[in-house]
């Protein structure tokens, strides 16, 4: 093709970068939608409940995704670490899901049962006081916000649009979600998140 | 791949795959059919001189883009990506007893297993005596356990230390070893609702005068009289011979020893208050569906050697 009528073409050009940017997608992405490992959820996978998704509004507000991953690979050295590696079919009611990509702390898919509801309390107020070579920040500010103040003040729309999506909420749990808040603190909510984690697929009971 | 909701995925799949090869194919033999004319450019020009030779690109370096394609052809041949092809080699990540990740998981087990299945097989203070076991448990133990028990085995505050005589549950092999497998619930409940105020510091004085020496004696009988008569003595008691049993703990219950100088929260007046009055609620998670038989049994020989050397 004329090399000169691409460059002096603005319109062209753009359609052109289009395609070539658009390929890829239409056969790595498109399909993805058509599978039903990524479309179904795993046998006896729960959509978060109103407590559990105000702890998840606190993972993401506080930046959790920026050091620990939910994204178990199937390599013996993570499921001996970790648990079960990670499966698509559970993080269907995820909008949007957590994976991350980074790990400066470890991975916490499969967090949930591993530890006691008092070791997050204080993990989370000073991670140091648990584990002295920590160096993750402390999150004390966690324990003294009302998580309905915060992170759930809209979750029953929050609620509402996830079942738009899929997830399988009932009108009484929507209608629930404030109250099931009730006074509990961030850092409560964000405990009831995180023994949650990758429960479907566990070997903690 | 077989899992599209539909056949038509796979063909869409192939057709683009497909046809992006052959596009790529014929920008590369269409563009890099220049024949070298000295002084040829490519007809245009910016800021009034400013021109651009049209030369051919060197050949060993159109040879690699074509063998980016052939590599692709022999890639999609070999590996799963087209469509529902399952590829030739019959590669998988982790789907079946031929993937990778199970091949992998089985070549270690088939060297592990049989070392663990040899302490299976061994009384737990033998392995508890064995090098290579306690090596093993200690890698263990610095994998799964340190987030709670410290990196020393030390414990902290709801944590017990590992490393000395104390034991809530009850310190033989055995069961260290249950502990470890089953897990514990240390529940103790909260008794604001049962025990006034005062009676609470009382309780609390007299619980410290267990390990130390009181110098209110009035109101170390007080707290003992009213922790009589409360329910303290069910967990924290084993010997019920006596009208006052000593507070040495029930190992079968998770009671904590009163009467040492070990606290597993803290000994300052104002926890155990707080302790008496919210309760306690700590657990040590179930292990042995996460790491089997063979490695609990490790960690608990590795756990009872540390204070039984």
């Amino acid at each position: 093709m004329n090399q000169e009528k691409i460059e002096k073409n603005v319109g062209l050009l753009i359609v052109m970068t289009l395609v070539a940017v658009l390929w890829g997608g239409l056969v790595e992405i498109v399909p993805l939608f058509f599978q039903t490992s990524t479309t179904k959820p795993v046998d006896g996978l729960k959509p978060y409940d109103a407590v559990q998704l105000a702890g998840r509004e606190v993972y993401i507000r506080e930046g959790c995704y920026n050091c620990h991953s939910q994204m178990i690979r199937p390599l013996r050295a993570e499921t001996e670490r970790y648990g079960h590696y990670s499966v698509a079919g559970e993080f269907v009611y995820d909008h949007p899901f957590q994976w991350g990509s980074k790990r400066t702390g470890p991975d916490l898919h499969r967090v949930g049962g591993r530890y006691s509801d008092e070791w997050h309390r204080a993990h989370l107020n000073n991670p140091r006081s648990v584990v002295p070579e920590s160096n993750m920040p402390s999150y004390f500010w966690l324990e003294q916000a009302k998580a309905a103040d915060t992170v759930g003040k809209q979750i029953d729309d929050k609620m509402r649009v996830l079942a738009l999506l899929g997830a399988p909420y009932t009108q009484a749990e929507i209608d629930g979600a404030k109250a099931a808040l009730g006074d509990k603190t961030e850092a409560d909510v964000l405990i009831a998140y995180l023994q949650g984690l990758g429960t479907t697929l566990s070997n903690f009971k | 791949m077989s899992d599209f909701t539909n056949a038509f995925w796979s063909f869409y799949v192939i057709g683009i795959v497909v046809a992006a090869i052959i596009v790529c194919l014929v920008l590369l033999v269409t563009s890099t059919s220049v024949t070298y004319t000295a002084g040829k450019t490519t007809g245009h020009s910016w800021d009034e001189d400013l021109q651009e030779f049209n030369n051919p690109l060197p050949k060993w370096w159109i040879g690699l883009f074509y063998l980016t394609l052939v590599f692709a052809i022999g890639y999609l041949a070999y590996f799963p990506g087209l469509g529902s092809f399952a590829g030739l080699g019959g590669w998988s990540s982790a789907i079946g007893a031929n993937s990778q990740y199970e091949r992998e998981v089985k070549a270690v087990n088939a060297v592990l297993q049989p070392t663990l299945d040899k302490y299976l097989q061994q009384d737990l203070k033998t392995v508890a005596a064995d090098p290579t076991a306690r090596a093993m448990g200690q890698r263990l133990f610095q994998a799964y356990c340190i987030q709670c028990h410290g990196s020393d085995a030390k414990g902290g505050k709801g944590f017990p230390n590992l490393t000395d005589a104390d034991w809530q549950w009850g310190g033989e092999p055995e069961r260290i070893e249950e502990t470890i497998a089953q897990g514990r619930d240390g529940v103790m409940t909260a008794h604001a609702e049962l025990l006034t105020d005062e009676q609470t510091r009382d309780i609390a004085y007299y619980v410290r005068t267990l390990s130390s020496s009181a110098d209110d004696l009035e109101r170390a009988e007080r707290g003992k009289v009213a922790l009589y008569g409360s329910d303290c003595k069910t967990c924290h008691a084993t010997d019920f011979s006596q009208e006052f049993p000593p507070l040495t703990g029930s190992p079968l219950l998770g009671g904590p020893n009163l009467t040492d100088t070990t606290w597993l929260y803290s000994s300052s007046e104002s926890e155990i208050i707080h302790g008496i009055k919210n309760g306690r609620q700590n657990r040590m998670p179930a292990w042995e569906g996460f790491l089997g038989k063979g490695k609990v049994r490790l960690l608990a020989a590795y756990v009872y050697g540390l204070s039984n050397r």
